[in-house]
């Protein structure tokens, strides 16, 4: 079927199986990798995006779901050689290790900040519930969420 | 060595530098080899065993072959060479051909030209299968009659060390048994890699993996080519932890893509990845401690028993990490101690972070608990006591030479101040109880618990193996000045070892712009991204290339001066890209660059011995200690756990990259919760309940307490910088830490890991045993007939019985 979306404000078309994800849509139709598959169950985030403003798994939602509609990956938060605070704030604490969950993460995280810039520790690990890393144990990843919300404050 | 660390270079040793793969990993534009593409490219599925033991009588492939989307099914007929392969005994096929030994093991291949196309066409192989009676309890293996797994028997190795006097009399003995499930390593990225037939017949193999030499070793073999036509190169890799060390998908990408003469790429689903990757050792261990009045440790018995399952993968050498370790980080005079690995009809066991150390510092930790316990002593005293030190002698009769600042780390961990009490009245945020949202109590059963553990664990391959590693370093003049390039083959898999490799490379030259040479078999092996061992092999060899390069610098430096007439008053130095004779600027590193220089070096460690047949020898290169004090909260009615907090100090003895050495222990400390607390590869007759993660739980960041960490560096002599490696310690100490803090909240034994609801509310009792089982009758520590090693031909493994 032929599935037609804005992805990353860029109209695409891409002809899928009608069975396949949009994840799958993204990664083997429009040359979109960033968006990670670790579980393809809607378990560990590693695929979020938005779809019309709103974070979803990838993974859970039909290439055919997206017809018509708005996506944003991971690829639309940094222009070419400038960093979203959110990048920034991962690369300066160290939150960053294999990266594949990294993107998943930063998607998740801009998304919480826009929706409440000063959020407080539980919030933090409540919104990041559905995000799993393995190798961080996490700890530099709430102070990447510190660092950014307090650098998008200041803006 | 000398080493010199030169002040004036900015992003040198010691410095929390920035990841130098950081910048793409958090743009999503960071290649994983899930990402990789070729124009062509046909997609590989794998077909596996759903039995855990049959007889394979036919398998019929015509039915697939008819979507004309198919390009290829490879059967075991099919591999041109060897058909075996294996870390350290070749005794796994590739696909299977008579025999199938556990639900999960790959008997086809198949090429398509989309992953879909290619799942379906797999399902219409068909495989007639003679199910056979499977062993997949480790103590049935044992037993004489039971079903044999290999036609050597089940016996994979079996170790015995005897220490001092094993029969030496104690004032009080404390007796335990004690169990662990089997953890994955749940790397979030997934197995995966893309093959590219080459013009010369060959193959180039892009993949994600923790040792490219090692897998070409296995790989080409079997292919029926010379190493040379197999050339590797690493694919980017989300995370390791042990599951990369066997060849998984390699060896299939490749077949296929010489049939096809079409790139193909394989990608594991995480279904997939838990059948196709080994685990981490079930274990069951028995241990009975003997000590003096006043604390002092006089005698161990240990027996350890662990599940190796299938296929050998790296169990040898896992049984002899929990065997030379089961005493922990004690001096203890007296101890006999007893380690046998099994085959089973279970999934393949082999390498997971800590490495054997992890199962056995769960049961000794437990024990000092129990004698602390008995003796009425507090247990961060009895752990003072009986620690070990620089001279200390282990159960092996190998003398600690190194740094064993085991005293240290368990005051300095001590003396992190604990977490505020809970708060008298709780009322409040009821997400704040264990379970978070879960919890549907006010808190009444609420109970606090403190535990505290310290373990220890090897730094590189041990009992004789010289796993060395090179390094490439090239120095030449850039438009902008000096740049360096490294060309190493170790495998960065997020643990940081590129970004130590540039920090050791800006030290060792003076100069800021390092290049990083893309990983792969154009340059010697680097040995594995395991046992802690890279920043100390790897990080080693480009300290020691750097020397030369220096040395020849410096000799230009000196022929110039010479030629010129110039006297040069001083030692000459590098630093900031400038050239320094004493004090005095003699003029910048590129002036002395019309020709690059490039040296090659290689570094081994010091030589280690294999374990006699009293299991004595000097087995270990260095060890690494750690200490955690973990704090918990239990809802004792609901069974529910908080951790509130984990306080730890480890021996690490210099900090390359503090920032990183902080992210290895509270990953690696992460990892030792989910053992301790959720994580079990759910085993029934040999199949896995449990293949996804929504089934087989890791933590989350609700899970996770704050890690306070405190780094102890006394520089380990005669190795880089001092560096130990600080990958595994955390992991190791952290479940008995727990555990420990669980049994402190409760009263209860808790003796099996992962602790449940069921146990910490008393629904199950503690897992019992009726002793440990006999020794196994096998002649000497190697029970597999040389010719199943690494080194043996096709034609010897052949020959069966």
């Amino acid at each position: 079927m032929l599935v037609r979306a804005n992805v990353n404000g860029e109209w695409r078309t891409a002809d899928v199986w009608a069975g396949a994800s949009l994840l799958h849509m993204l990664r083997e139709h429009l040359g979109l990798p960033g968006s990670k598959n670790a579980c393809e169950q809607g378990e560990c985030g590693s695929c979020s995006i938005w779809l019309d403003g709103e974070l979803v798994c990838a993974c859970l939602v039909l290439a055919g779901q997206a017809h018509e509609r708005e996506v944003r990956t991971v690829e639309a938060l940094s222009a070419r050689e400038t960093l979203h605070p959110v990048q920034e704030a991962f690369l300066e604490v160290g939150a960053v290790q294999c990266g594949f969950c990294t993107p998943g993460l930063i998607v998740a995280v801009a998304d919480l900040l826009m929706l409440d810039p000063s959020p407080d520790e539980p919030a933090v690990r409540e919104a990041l519930s559905g995000n799993l890393c393995r190798c961080t144990g996490y700890q530099k990843i709430l102070d990447a969420v510190r660092l950014a919300a307090e650098r998008m404050r200041a803006r | 060595m000398s080493v010199r660390i030169l002040p004036g270079t900015r992003g040198g040793v010691g410095e929390s530098v920035r990841r130098v793969d950081g910048v793409p990993k958090v743009k999503g534009a960071f290649q994983f080899a899930s990402d990789l593409w070729a124009e062509g490219m046909l997609w590989g599925y794998t077909l596996r065993s759903p039995h855990p033991h049959a007889r394979i009588r036919a398998v019929e492939i015509s039915a697939a072959l008819t979507d004309p989307g198919v390009h290829a099914v490879l059967l075991a007929a099919d591999v041109p060479g060897k058909k075996t392969y294996g870390l350290e005994f070749s005794d796994q096929p590739v696909l299977a051909w008579d025999r199938v030994r556990y639900a999960g093991e790959p008997v086809a291949v198949l090429a398509a030209a989309d992953l879909e196309t290619a799942r379906r066409a797999t399902e219409r192989i068909r495989v007639d299968y003679d199910v056979l009676p499977a062993v997949t309890d480790m103590g049935e293996a044992l037993r004489p009659d039971a079903p044999r797994v290999h036609d050597f028997g089940n016996v994979l190795r079996h170790i015995r060390i005897e220490h001092g006097d094993p029969g030496a009399p104690a004032d009080v003995w404390v007796e335990g048994y004690y169990e662990t499930g089997m953890q994955d390593q749940a790397s979030l990225g997934p197995e995966a890699g893309l093959a590219i037939p080459a013009d010369d017949g060959g193959v180039d193999l892009y993949v994600a993996t923790q040792w490219l030499h090692v897998d070409r070793m296995q790989i080409a073999p079997c292919l029926n080519l010379p190493e040379e036509k197999v050339r590797l190169y690493l694919a980017g890799v989300g995370g390791a932890f042990g599951a990369r060390e066997d060849v998984s998908m390699q060896v299939h990408a490749c077949l296929l893509a010489l049939r096809t003469r079409r790139p193909v790429k394989m990608v594991y689903s995480r279904e997939e990845s838990f059948y196709g990757h080994v685990h981490r050792h079930p274990s069951r261990i028995w241990m009975r401690h003997g000590a003096r009045r006043d604390g002092t440790l006089v005698n161990v018995y240990a027996r350890i028993l662990m599940d190796g399952g299938a296929y050998a993968s790296s169990s040898a050498a896992v049984i002899g990490n929990a065997s030379t370790f089961a005493t922990g980080p004690y001096e203890v005079p007296n101890a006999l101690i007893e380690g046998t690995c099994v085959y089973t009809n279970n999934p393949p066991c082999g390498a997971m972070r800590g490495f054997g150390a992890v199962q056995v510092c769960f049961a000794y930790e437990a024990q000092m608990d129990k004698l602390a316990r008995a003796l009425g002593m507090d247990p961060v005293e009895i752990r003072l006591k009986n620690a070990l030190g620089t001279g200390s002698v282990l159960p092996t009769g190998q003398v600690i030479t190194g740094s064993a600042p085991v005293r240290e780390v368990i005051r300095r961990c001590a003396a992190i101040p604990l977490p505020e009490e809970p708060a008298a009245s709780r009322g409040g945020d009821p997400c704040s109880y264990p379970g978070g949202a879960g919890n549907v109590s006010r808190g009444e059963g609420l109970r606090r618990g403190m535990g505290f553990a310290i373990g220890f664990k090897n730094i590189a391959y041990s009992e004789g193996f010289d796993d060395s590693a090179e390094v490439r370093v090239k120095l030449f003049a850039g438009p902008a000045g000096p740049v360096a390039e490294v060309h190493s083959a170790a495998a960065e898999v997020g643990q940081g070892i590129h970004t130590v490799l540039t920090q050791i490379v800006r030290t060792g030259l003076g100069v800021e712009h390092v290049l990083l040479h893309p990983p792969d078999t154009q340059v010697g092996s680097a040995g594995s991204t395991s046992a802690s061992r890279q920043t100390m092999m790897s990080g080693g060899a480009a300290q020691l290339a750097c020397a030369v390069v220096r040395e020849e610098l410096c000799a230009r430096v000196r022929r110039r001066a010479e030629a010129e007439g110039r006297a040069l008053r001083g030692e000459i130095t590098l630093e900031g890209g400038a050239v320094l004779a004493g004090n005095a600027p003699v003029g910048r590193v590129e002036e002395f660059l019309e020709m690059p220089i490039e040296c090659v070096r290689t570094y081994h460690h010091r030589r280690t011995q294999p374990l006699d047949a009293r299991g004595q020898g000097d087995v270990h290169v260095a060890l690494a200690f750690a200490a955690q004090r973990a704090v918990v909260e239990v809802d004792e009615e609901l069974g529910l756990v908080r951790v509130v907090q984990v306080a730890t100090a480890q021996d690490v003895g210099r900090a390359i990259n503090p920032q990183n050495v902080a992210g290895q222990i509270e990953g690696g400390t992460a990892q030792g919760l989910g053992l301790a607390l959720m994580e079990e590869i759910q085993l029934q007759d040999g199949q896995i309940r449990n293949a996804s993660f929504t089934d087989y739980l890791i933590p989350t960041i609700l899970d996770m307490p704050p890690v306070i960490s405190v780094l102890v560096e006394e520089p380990e002599p005669g190795v880089p910088f001092g560096a130990k490696g600080v990958g595994e310690p955390s992991t190791v100490v952290s479940t008995a830490a727990i555990v420990a803090a669980l049994r402190d909240a409760t009263g209860r034994e808790l003796n099996r890991v992962p602790v449940r609801p069921d146990d910490l509310i008393g629904l199950s009792p503690p897992v019992a045993s009726p002793g440990p089982p006999p020794s196994p009758d096998v002649p000497g520590p190697e029970p597999i007939p040389k010719r199943a090693g690494l080194a043996a031909g096709q034609a010897d493994l052949m020959r069966g019985d």
